[in-house]
């Protein structure tokens, strides 16, 4: 079986400019923030972007990636919620929105995943959503009339991704891969919905450990599921990540406050964005030694 | 002893929000703020015990602990399984609301142009999927023209003004509530159009019309909040809200 390990700039070195990528996770929950992190550090540019978002869109943003991006929220999920960089990119006019209610995206993602160009969802009539997509989002009518009428509803197209990022907490050389903790999010289903998927995780083990390690019901990725797969530990930081570790509150909100003016970003650019993703991890070592 | 006289704005908002979930049955409560949360557990705690509720992430609580506090659990709700109950119906979600409108249209989005906002909030967020699926109600701690607007920049939250008679995909659009700071309030006015339904002692009908961008119906005709039973009292005072987080959602 295939050996699928691969380094996080590996990872990046297959993504092109110009493609639609799927983050997964939710809002600042087990987010792969070590492979946005990698982005930052390549040339890759004009992405789409489909995500529950948090604060690995709000990076993306900060270093003007994104073209255009399909989500539900936007949500640092701590004070103080709204994340400062996405809400720049969004007041400056600087990416097209494709909002959406939080269950078009689950509807969008799973139609792709069933290589269908749609399915129908009642979330989303009668509401701005509509005019967010400027004529790319249509209704459907159902051919069966039932005892009220016949419904039309709102024609999710399919999400299809060039490529998916997530971050679980276990896997194997090979992609099998598991969540801990009480939520696996939407991770399977971006994988499903992409052409190239890439996993990180918090550690690499034998098949049969991993198997051991997590219930059968936590086996979210198997192996056709997933193509390139990365030893990340606390590739998830700042988010949370289930039973590996919570989110780093203080660092988040230092992240947030940075954001306030061009002169405290560059200084978290350079404290922090600056080098690879161990100096990455020194520094945020450093900070949280500093700030106890 | 507890009497009404040493009752509390705040108090009054928890009654208002546990008779929100009046009649429930078994379906889930959906709070997304602090006086809700109070609210959907007091009515489990006495009128509503079949009510789902949940610690906010993942787990269904089997007990009612206080806010903030753990407790056994009888199941499981991870997010995805969330918009499964949304489609099913079987929810009433209470959302706050940045602007809310005569006809009940919400928004909790961003203010100003759709792809040129002049100032970023969460998105839509579950939103129109809840206005359109299932019972929702709203609570607005600080009740000002502000909020009660005649038009909202973006709708979020789905107004009745929207509803498409001849599509019966509308038909489980419902808006029983909008609970306040000055009192409870429903879209039972003409048209489905905002109305007054009773006002928390204290609240002058005046103060809510000049808090209110719209004519309010029903403004000078409605009662007062009902008293809180001693019951209800001790289970707020005592056993939900002890450390009186209450107190710093509700604007006097």
């Amino acid at each position: 079986m295939r050996d699928k390990r691969m380094s996080l700039d590996d990872v990046v070195g297959e993504l092109r400019s110009g493609m639609t990528i799927g983050l997964g996770g939710w809002g600042s929950r087990r987010k792969p923030m070590a492979l946005v992190r990698a982005i930052l550090r390549s040339d890759v540019e004009d992405l789409t972007v489909v995500t529950y978002g948090g604060p690995d869109l709000g990076l993306l943003c900060s270093a003007g990636k994104v073209k255009k991006a399909y989500y539900g929220f936007v949500s640092l999920d701590s004070a103080p919620f709204y994340d400062p960089w996405f809400a720049k990119a969004r007041t400056n006019g600087e990416i097209v929105a494709r909002e959406m209610d939080e269950g078009m995206i689950k509807c969008g993602l799973e139609a792709a995943a069933a290589r269908l160009p749609f399915l129908p969802i009642r979330a989303g009539l009668g509401s701005a959503v509509v005019d967010f997509w400027e004529g790319e989002l249509k209704t459907v009518t159902s051919p069966y009339p039932g005892p009220a009428g016949t419904e039309t509803l709102i024609a999710m197209p399919a999400l299809n991704l060039d490529a998916a990022f997530v971050h679980l907490n276990i896997g194997d050389k090979h992609g099998n891969a598991g969540y801990q903790g009480v939520d696996p999010y939407f991770d399977d289903l971006y994988c499903m919905a992409a052409e190239r998927r890439y996993v990180s995780v918090e550690k690499i083990v034998e098949t049969e450990q991993l198997v051991k390690e997590v219930p059968l019901q936590q086996l979210l990725l198997n192996r056709m599921m997933v193509d390139g797969i990365v030893e990340a530990p606390n590739g998830a930081h700042f988010t949370l990540a289930g039973d590996s570790y919570g989110r780093d509150e203080k660092f988040q909100r230092h992240y947030a406050e940075s954001a306030k003016d061009p002169e405290s970003w560059k200084a978290f650019v350079d404290r922090f964005l600056s080098g690879s993703e161990d100096d990455y991890q020194a520094a945020v070592q450093k900070f949280a030694q500093e700030q106890s | 002893m507890t009497t009404t006289e040493t009752v509390t704005r705040a108090e009054y908002c928890a009654i208002a929000c546990a008779d929100i979930f009046s009649g429930a049955g078994e379906i889930m409560a959906s709070p997304m703020a602090t006086l809700p949360q109070i609210g959907a557990r007091l009515a489990k705690l006495t009128t509503e015990p079949d009510l789902l509720i949940t610690d906010g992430e993942a787990l269904i609580l089997a007990d009612v602990p206080a806010l903030g506090a753990k407790a056994p659990i009888e199941g499981w709700m991870p997010f995805r399984k969330v918009f499964d109950v949304v489609a099913s119906g079987r929810r009433h979600v209470v959302m706050g609301a940045n602007q809310i409108d005569r006809y009940g249209n919400q928004n909790l989005s961003a203010f100003g142009p759709l792809q040129q906002p002049t100032r970023q909030m969460f998105g839509v967020r579950g939103a129109p999927g809840n206005t359109i699926n299932h019972a929702t109600s709203y609570w607005v701690g600080k009740h000002s023209s502000r909020v009660f607007v005649d038009t909202v920049d973006i709708v979020s939250g789905v107004g009745y003004d929207k509803v498409d008679p001849e599509n019966p995909a509308f038909r489980f659009l419902n808006i029983p509530r909008v609970v306040t700071n000055l009192g409870v309030f429903d879209f039972g006015g003409p048209g489905h159009t905002f109305r007054a339904l009773s006002l928390h002692p204290g609240v002058e009908a005046a103060t809510v019309a000049e808090n209110t961008s719209f004519e309010v119906t029903g403004l000078d005709e409605a009662d007062v909040t009902r008293e809180p039973t001693a019951e209800e009292l001790r289970l707020i005072r005592e056993v939900i809200d002890p450390r009186g987080l209450r107190d710093r959602e509700v604007a006097l």
